[in-house]
C-alpha cells in the first residue's frame, strides 16, 4: 500500500488566523461545518415538507374546510402542495441529511482524515446545493405556482404548460433537482476518494465502520445511476421550454422513456438514502449492545449485492404503464430477489442483540425503531413487486404507506438517530435524555397511527393523489373519512412532537452536561477526537489497530476497545 | 493549504486520479442516457433516416480528426509533465485548445448552415437529439478547454504537473464520446 | 382479503385477491416472527449489572446458520410467490378473448373526463349504431369486453376497484385489455395517474347490467341519439 509519510500535524494549521463569522460559517471548506450547513438547510426544508403535509392532510380529511394558517386549498394548489411535499422529503431532506451531511461529518474522522480530499470542491458542493435550494423555493412564488405533477414529473403532463398551467413552475422544478444532482455528484467524488485512499495507517479494508462502507456505496450507487435521469432531464427541459417534442407522441415522442429514465435513477436512489441510515443504526446497536456487529462481511455483501440488484428491478414502478407486458415477469422476479438481502440485513441487526448488554438510550430507541417499522415497509414492498397483485395496489394509498414506512425511517428516524447519537461530539454536550424520550414516543406512536388507516384506505380502493373524495361515492363513506381524520390528527400531534426535539437542541447546546471525548465507551475514531473536534480533527492522526466492533471481548477489563488504542 | 487526507493513498492510487475516474463514471452515464434513448427513438423511426441524410459525414470526420490530434497532443503533454518539463507540457496543452477551439468554430459553421436549411431544434425529433447530445458534448468540450487552460498555466510554472495527466484522462473522455457520437448522427444513415 | 372491503365483480377479482392473500399470509408470518423476536431479544438481553455482553462475531458457520436459514426460506417463499403473480398477470394482462366472444368498447380519457363508445345493437365498434357516452361505461354481466383505451392529452389510466383492473392510458397508443364483470350493480371508475388540476374530478361509473337491462338501454340510447341526430 503506497503511504505518503504524515508530515508533521501542525503543518496542516500553518497561516491560520483568526477566522470571522462569514468566513468560518458560510464559506468554510471544514467538513464539519458543510455537514452542519446541510443538516440545517436540510431540517429548515423538512419543516416545509411538514407543514405542506398538515395542508394536504387537512384537506383529504375536511375536503372544503379552510385549513388554520393556511386557507382555502384549491385542486391546483392541492396538486402543488404533494408534489413539493415529495419532492422536499427525498431530494432536500433525505439526500443532504443522510448522505451529505452525516457522509461529511463521519467519513474523515471515522476514517482518522484531517478532511476530505477535496475541501474546495466539498465547499462548491453545497453551494451549488444551496442554489438549488433556492430555485426551488422560488418555484413557489412564480406566477402559476409550484410544479404540480407529482414528484416523479411524468410527461406529457410536466412538459406542456398547456396541459399543467405551471409552466415556469414546471421549469424551475426541473433546474432545482438537475442542480442538486450536480451537488451530490460533486459530494459523491470527496466521499468515495477521501474514504477509499486517505484511510489512517493500519485500518484495512474490513476495519472501516459499517456506515462509511455504506455511505460510499450509496455514492457509487448514485454516481452510477444518476446519468439517464439528467439526460432526462435535459430532455424534459428542452420540451418544455425550446418546443422539441422528446416526450411528446404526436412529434414521435414517447412519454414512458421519461419513465424509464427516471426510475432507472429512483430505484437505486431509495437505496442511496437507505444505505446510510441503516449504518447509523449498525453504529448505534453495537455500541448500545456493547456487542460486534453479527456477521461484519456478511452485511458488507449483502450491501453491494443491494447496491447491484438496486439496477434491475425499476420497472417494477410501471408494471401497468404500457410496457410490454411480458416484460414484468423480469421485473417481479428481481424485485422479489432484492427483498432478499435487505432482509437479511435485518436478520444481522437482531442477531446482533442476542447475548447483547441492551441500554435503552434514545439514540439506540431509534435505532431499533428503524428495524422494527423498516420491517413493515419492507413486507408490504412485496404485495407491490409481484406483479399480480401490483395491478390492484399500484396507485392507491397502499402504496404510500409502504413507502412511508421505508422512508420515514429512513429519512426522519435515521435523523433522529444520528442526531441524538453523535450530538455529543458534534457540540461536546450532552442531550437531555428525559425530553428525548419524549420525543421519540410522541412521534413513534402517532407515526403509525398515520399509516397503518393508510394501509387499510389503500386496501379498500382508495387512489392518490386526489384532492376531494367526496367525488367517489364507495371511497365517501363513514368510515372511509374517519380513518382520513385519524390519521391527520396523529399528523398534528406527530408534528407538533417535533417541537420537543428542537427546544431539546437549544437548551442542550446551551446548558447541556458537558460531554467528554468519548460519553458512549465506544471503538470508532471520532470518539477519540475531542468534542467538538477543532479544525484538522486529532491532536495527533492516529493509526489503526483493529476492526470497529470489538465490544466485550474476553478477557479485557473494559467491554470496550478503541480502534486506535495500541493494546 | 492541503489537508493531509489528500496526500494520502491507502487505494495504493493518487487521489485525484481515483477522482477524475469517478467523474468519468458517472458522465458515461450520463451520455449513455442520452445515447441509448436516442438509439431506440432511431431504431423506432425509420423516417429518421431522411432526416440524418442532411448531416455533413465530411465535416463531422474533419472534426473527429481535430478531436483525434487534440487527444494526441494531450498524451504528448502528460509526457512531458512525467518528465517535468512544464513549459513544454503547457504548450501542449495549448495546442490541445487549439483543437478544442476549432472543433467548436467548425461546429458553429455547420450549425449554423443546418439552421439555415430548415434542420432547426424543433423541426424533428432527430434534430433534437442531433443538437442535444451533440450540443452537452460541446459544453464538455468547452468546460474541458477552460480546465485545460488553468491546468496548462500552473505548469508553464512548474506546479501541480500531476493535473496534466488528470485533465488528459478527461480529454480522452470527451473524444470518446465524439467517436460514439459521430456513427450515431452522420453515418448512421 | 380484499373482498371485505370492495365487492368481486370481475371474472379475475378473485385470483387478484388470491394472490394478494398468498402474499398476506406469507409476509405476515416472516413479520410476526422477526419482529417477535426482535422484541423479545431486546427485553432478554437489557443491560444487568455485573453481566457483559457476550462476543459474538457471527462468522462462524454455526452462527450463520441462523441468518441462513431464514434466508433460504425466504427465497423459498418468494418463488411462490412469483409463481402465483405471474399466474395472475398473464391471466389479466397477457391473455384476450377472441374476437368472437367478446364485445370492443373504447375508453377514452382526457384532461378531466372518461368518455366511452359502445358498440350498438350490432355488437361491433366503428359502425353506424356506436353509443357515446360521458362518465358512464355501461356493459352486461356475463359478458367478455376487450377495453380499446386511448388518451387525448396527458397520461390518465383507467381503473376499476370492483373488477381489481388498472391500466395506464398512453397518448400516441390504443392499449388493450379485457375484462368480463360477474355481478350487475353501478361501481367506481377512478383516473389513477396525475393529469393536471382535474385529476381529482376524473370519476366515472360502470354500470353493470342484466342483459335485459342493457339491451333495453342499448335500444334507449339509440333511438334517442338518433333522435338528437348525433351521428
Amino acid at each position: 500500500m503506497a503511504e505518503h509519510a504524515s508530515p508533521h500535524p501542525d503543518h496542516a494549521h500553518e497561516g491560520h488566523h483568526e477566522e470571522g463569522f462569514v468566513k468560518k460559517y458560510l464559506f468554510s471548506t471544514d467538513h464539519k461545518i458543510i455537514c452542519f450547513q446541510y443538516m440545517f438547510t436540510g431540517m429548515f426544508m423538512a419543516l416545509i415538507g411538514g407543514f405542506f403535509s398538515y395542508v394536504f392532510r387537512m384537506q383529504t380529511a375536511f375536503p372544503g374546510v379552510e385549513v388554520p394558517f393556511y386557507g382555502l386549498v384549491s385542486a391546483a394548489e392541492y396538486n402543488g402542495l404533494i408534489t413539493s411535499h415529495g419532492t422536499i422529503m427525498i431530494f432536500w431532506v433525505a439526500m443532504p441529511v443522510l448522505v451529505a451531511a452525516f457522509g461529511n461529518y463521519l467519513i474523515p474522522l471515522m476514517i482518522g482524515a484531517d478532511d476530505m480530499v477535496f475541501p474546495k470542491i466539498n465547499r462548491l458542493s453545497y453551494q451549488v446545493f444551496l442554489l438549488s435550494t433556492i430555485v426551488l423555493l422560488s418555484s413557489f412564488f412564480v406566477e402559476g405556482g409550484p410544479f404540480g405533477g407529482a414528484w416523479t414529473a411524468y410527461p406529457p403532463l410536466s412538459a406542456s404548460g398547456a396541459y399543467n398551467n405551471t409552466p415556469l413552475g414546471s421549469s424551475l422544478w426541473v433546474v432545482a433537482v438537475a442542480l442538486e444532482f450536480v451537488a451530490f455528484l460533486l459530494g459523491g467524488i470527496n466521499f468515495i476518494t477521501t474514504a477509499m485512499n486517505s484511510r489512517a495507517p493500519g485500518m484495512k479494508l474490513y476495519d472501516i465502520p459499517i456506515v462509511v462502507w455504506f455511505i460510499v456505496i450509496a455514492s457509487m450507487l448514485f454516481m452510477a445511476s444518476v446519468g439517464p435521469l439528467i439526460a432526462g432531464a435535459v430532455m424534459l427541459f428542452m420540451d418544455q421550454n425550446v418546443g422539441t417534442g422528446f416526450f411528446d407522441p404526436a412529434r414521435g415522442g414517447d412519454p414512458v422513456l421519461w419513465q424509464h429514465l427516471f426510475w432507472f435513477f429512483g430505484h437505486p436512489e431509495v437505496y442511496v438514502v437507505l444505505l446510510p441510515a441503516i449504518g447509523i443504526t449498525a453504529e448505534i446497536i453495537t455500541v448500545f449492545s456493547r456487542k460486534k456487529l453479527f456477521g461484519y462481511k456478511t452485511v458488507l455483501n449483502t450491501a453491494i449485492a443491494t447496491g447491484v440488484l438496486s439496477f434491475t428491478v425499476w420497472a417494477h414502478h410501471q408494471f401497468i404503464a404500457g410496457i410490454d407486458p411480458r416484460m414484468a415477469h423480469i421485473f417481479t422476479i428481481t424485485t422479489l430477489l432484492i427483498s432478499v438481502p435487505i432482509a437479511e440485513m435485518m436478520f444481522v441487526f437482531i442477531a446482533t442483540l442476542y447475548g447483547g448488554s441492551i441500554t435503552l438510550s434514545t439514540p439506540m430507541l431509534w435505532a431499533l425503531a428503524f428495524v422494527g417499522e423498516f420491517l413493515i415497509g419492507g413486507v408490504t414492498g412485496i404485495f407491490l413487486g409481484a406483479s399480480g397483485a401490483d395491478i390492484y395496489f399500484h396507485d392507491t394509498y397502499f402504496v404510500l404507506a409502504h413507502f412511508h414506512y421505508t422512508f420515514f425511517p429512513i429519512a426522519i428516524i435515521g435523523t433522529y438517530a444520528g442526531v441524538t447519537y453523535w450530538f455529543p461530539k458534534m457540540f461536546g454536550r450532552m442531550m437531555n435524555d428525559t425530553l428525548g424520550k419524549w420525543h421519540f414516543w410522541l412521534t413513534i406512536i402517532p407515526f403509525n397511527f398515520i399509516f397503518i388507516p393508510l394501509f387499510v384506505l389503500g386496501a379498500a380502493g382508495e387512489h392518490r393523489r386526489i384532492y376531494n373524495y367526496q367525488n367517489f361515492p364507495e371511497l365517501s363513506g363513514e368510515w372511509f373519512f374517519a380513518l382520513r381524520e385519524l390519521a391527520t390528527v396523529a399528523l398534528i400531534i406527530m408534528l407538533l412532537a417535533q417541537v420537543i426535539f428542537f427546544v431539546n437542541v437549544y437548551i442542550s447546546l446551551r446548558s447541556g452536561k458537558k460531554a467528554g471525548k468519548n460519553p458512549f465507551r465506544a471503538n470508532t475514531l471520532e470518539w477519540q477526537a475531542e468534542s467538538p473536534p477543532p479544525h484538522g480533527n486529532f491532536a495527533e492522526l492516529p493509526t489503526v489497530y483493529r476492526g470497529p466492533y470489538e465490544y466485550s471481548v474476553p478477557g479485557r477489563a473494559e467491554d470496550y476497545w478503541p480502534q486506535n488504542a495500541p493494546t | 493549504m492541503r489537508p493531509i487526507a489528500t496526500t494520502r493513498s491507502a487505494a495504493g492510487i493518487p487521489t485525484g486520479l481515483l477522482a477524475v475516474w469517478w467523474v468519468l463514471a458517472s458522465e458515461i452515464v450520463i451520455f449513455g442516457g442520452l445515447l441509448g434513448s436516442y438509439i431506440m427513438y432511431r431504431l423506432a423511426h425509420d423516417a429518421w433516416a431522411e432526416q440524418a441524410a442532411a448531416t455533413n459525414v465530411w465535416i463531422g470526420a474533419f472534426n473527429t480528426f481535430v478531436l483525434l490530434t487534440s487527444s494526441l497532443t494531450a498524451v504528448l503533454a502528460h509526457q512531458a509533465a512525467e518528465r517535468g518539463d512544464g513549459k513544454l507540457a503547457a504548450k501542449r496543452l495549448y495546442y490541445t485548445c487549439i483543437g478544442a477551439a476549432t472543433f467548436i468554430v467548425v461546429k458553429a459553421f455547420e450549425w449554423t448552415t443546418e439552421i439555415q436549411h430548415g434542420f432547426t431544434i424543433t423541426s424533428n425529433t432527430f434534430w433534437s437529439f442531433y443538437y442535444t447530445a451533440a450540443g452537452l458534448h460541446a459544453l464538455h468540450v468547452i468546460a474541458g478547454a477552460i480546465l485545460m487552460l488553468f491546468v496548462a498555466a500552473d505548469a508553464k510554472k512548474g506546479r501541480e504537473l500531476h493535473r496534466v495527466e488528470l485533465i488528459g484522462i478527461y480529454w480522452h473522455f470527451v473524444d470518446i464520446v465524439w467517436i460514439f457520437l459521430f456513427p450515431l448522427l452522420y453515418i448512421a444513415k | 382479503m380484499i373482498e371485505r372491503w370492495v365487492v368481486q365483480a370481475s371474472t379475475y377479482a378473485a385470483d387478484i385477491d388470491g394472490i394478494i392473500f398468498l402474499v398476506g399470509v406469507l409476509v405476515g408470518f416472516w413479520f410476526l416472527i422477526a419482529e417477535g423476536v426482535f422484541f423479545w431479544l431486546i427485553l432478554k438481553f437489557r443491560a444487568r449489572d455485573g453481566e457483559r455482553a457476550q462476543y459474538i462475531t457471527g462468522e462462524e458457520a454455526k452462527q450463520k446458520r441462523f441468518i441462513n436459514w431464514p434466508h433460504y426460506l425466504v427465497l423459498v417463499c418468494d418463488v411462490f410467490i412469483v409463481v402465483g403473480a405471474v399466474r395472475v398477470w398473464v391471466e389479466v394482462k397477457q391473455q384476450l378473448p377472441s374476437d368472437a366472444e367478446a364485445q370492443h368498447v373504447r375508453v377514452v380519457g382526457q384532461q378531466w373526463a372518461w368518455s366511452f363508445v359502445h358498440p350498438g345493437a350490432d355488437g361491433k365498434l366503428d359502425t353506424a349504431d356506436d353509443i357515446r357516452t360521458v362518465d358512464e361505461l355501461h356493459v352486461q354481466v356475463g359478458q367478455k369486453y376487450i377495453y380499446e383505451l386511448e388518451s387525448r392529452d396527458v397520461l390518465h389510466s383507467f381503473s376499476v376497484p370492483v373488477f381489481r383492473l388498472k391500466q395506464d392510458a398512453v397518448p400516441g397508443r390504443i392499449i388493450t385489455g379485457w375484462f368480463e364483470p360477474t355481478r350487475t350493480g353501478t361501481y367506481d371508475i377512478q383516473c389513477v395517474e396525475i393529469c393536471g388540476i382535474g385529476h381529482g374530478m376524473m370519476g366515472a361509473r360502470i354500470v353493470i347490467e342484466s342483459p335485459e337491462q342493457h339491451a333495453a338501454w342499448i335500444a334507449q340510447q339509440t333511438s334517442s341519439q338518433l333522435a338528437a341526430n348525433l351521428r
